[in-house]
């Protein structure tokens, strides 16, 4: 077999899997622009708790606090947190009101890698807040084979 | 007087500083002690350790008739919080009548096919893996306390001797990474001192519980060695050994783990 | 039966805003990850968190295959009065689980 022609098999191996599905930064501002359209977020009001190193990307905990009263008629409407690495650009959507008493929700997420995470917050008055964190994700050296 | 109460007194000095000595003297290190701060909250927090839904399932099927003899655990052996509290701190031990000593889910698929008639369960099973964390939960904050049973020092000196013994293509053995260089970093991770002390434990990266068996199965695979099969006695060997080096650490079962 | 962790206070006074964990047994199978015979696991995942206090929609949440498994969700609400919290999930093949939860408002 031609070196070369094994070489770009290999590659493409490799590389496909990971091609069409994998969420690029664009592909997370794609995803956020479904949300929001086009207003463009301000960056504050919200806290995005995620810690700067993990020890491994499969439950990783995530807090998101919005400052707001949270009454009838100023409150948080909607938390979204998005990420720029894993194959799908959105993580979660959670709805709140003034009911909730508090902007807060907690949760624990998966990491394929490093990258930079992105929670915007909607707030009764249509507006938009926003926070970005970054995480590296330290990758264990015995991770165990596919079962 | 003033003799004896000097006396009296420097005794007491020694007592004291004897006792200091050896609760000082114990450096040993469980994985715990190695995790971020997130990761030991989520441990220590039983609404928010995922473990902790393995051990509400297995109180469910301790509770559930099975096999031709229609029993169920609690038929034997009551309320688990009772009458299996202490026994995983004791496991591997060699079961009445046998001569081999068996893992704590050796020791349950034993009751399933011997009391209830049942089928054993496979490794890793989940319903398995949650009756051997519900059993082993019973047993948390209390001290490993191997038994005193001269059967088990032959296969406790074979799992010291696979321990030491180099193997697979890395040519490391267990000792290389987990004693002479615990505490060290490999890949950003912190070498443990490989304590079980929380088995079955929820391991991150399996997002699932797990046991010993897979967690040894998985360094084997790390030093590029071929795993011995499931039911290979090699496993045993080596837990009975790990519990022997653990002895009077506490048990946290079910402990969380990246 | 699905096993499921809630942490909740069983009393509140009126006007506090109380914290609601939720624990849930569910692999969140991404649709992503090869099998061990080499073909994608099919996609298995939560797909919504739900949380009513007296049949009020309190909060809700769509995930994404990127919640872990075993998904863990706190939030808040405030105690307006007496009642029962129902926690619904439902998801990919048919999946549904629900959780009530008393909290006593004085």
């Amino acid at each position: 077999m031609d070196r070369r022609l094994f070489l770009a098999g290999t590659a493409a191996i490799i590389v496909l899997p990971l091609g069409p599905a994998a969420a690029t930064p664009d592909a997370m501002t794609e995803a956020i622009k479904k949300v929001i359209g086009n207003a463009t977020p301000t960056e504050g009001r919200v806290k995005l708790e995620v810690p700067p190193l993990v020890e491994n990307g499969s439950t990783v905990p995530l807090n998101v606090s919005v400052e707001s009263p949270m009454t009838d008629s100023d409150h948080v409407k909607a938390i979204h947190v998005f990420n720029e690495k894993n194959p799908q650009p959105n993580v979660f959507s959670a709805r709140l009101g003034p009911r909730s008493g508090k902007a807060v929700v907690g949760t624990r997420i998966k990491l394929g890698d490093s990258q930079r995470i992105v929670a915007i917050a909607e707030t009764s008055d249509g507006r938009f807040w926003s926070a970005g964190a970054d995480v590296i994700v330290t990758l264990a050296a015995c991770l165990e084979e596919s079962p | 007087m003033t003799g004896r109460l000097l006396a009296l007194g420097l005794a007491l000095v020694f007592v004291a500083s004897y006792a200091a000595a050896q609760v000082g003297a114990d450096k040993r290190r469980s994985g715990y002690q190695d995790m971020g701060e997130a990761l030991q909250k989520m441990q220590d927090d039983d609404t928010a350790n995922p473990g902790m839904l393995y051990v509400q399932l297995g109180g469910q099927l301790w509770k559930r008739a099975v096999g031709a003899a229609d029993k169920s655990c609690a038929d034997c052996h009551d309320a688990a919080p009772a009458s299996m509290k202490g026994v995983a701190a004791r496991y591997p031990a060699i079961p009445t009548g046998g001569d081999r000593p068996v893992d704590l889910e050796g020791r349950i698929n034993l009751c399933r096919t011997e009391n209830q008639k049942a089928e054993p369960l496979p490794p890793e099973n989940r319903d398995l893996l949650a009756l051997s964390a519900y059993v082993a939960h019973q047993s948390r904050d209390l001290r490993i306390a191997p038994p005193y049973d001269p059967r088990l020092d032959a296969f406790r000196r074979e799992g010291a001797e696979i321990y030491r013994r180099r193997q697979g293509q890395l040519n490391l053995s267990c000792a290389i990474c987990h004693d002479d260089n615990a505490g060290k970093k490999l890949a950003g991770i912190v070498i443990p001192e490989a304590h079980p002390t929380g088995y079955p434990i929820y391991r991150l990266e399996w997002q699932a519980l797990g046991s010993l068996k897979r967690r040894l199965r998985n360094c084997l695979v790390g030093i590029r060695a071929d795993a011995w099969p499931l039911d290979a006695p090699e496993y045993t060997a080596l837990e009975l050994y790990l519990m022997e080096r653990a002895k009077g650490m506490k048990l946290e079962t079910p402990a969380v783990r990246p | 039966m699905s096993n499921i962790l809630v942490n909740a206070p069983k009393t509140a006074r009126r006007g506090d805003v109380v914290e609601i964990k939720a624990l849930i047994m569910h692999p969140m199978e991404t649709g992503f990850r090869p099998g061990p015979n080499g073909r994608i696991i099919p996609r298995n995942i939560i797909e919504r968190f739900t949380a009513t206090w007296n049949g009020a929609d309190i909060f809700a949440m769509d995930m994404s295959p990127a919640i872990a498994a075993n998904p863990f969700v706190s939030f808040f609400a405030e105690a307006k009065e007496s009642g029962t919290v129902v926690l619904r999930w439902t998801g990919d093949e048919g999946f549904a689980a629900e959780q009530r939860v008393d909290i006593a408002v004085e």
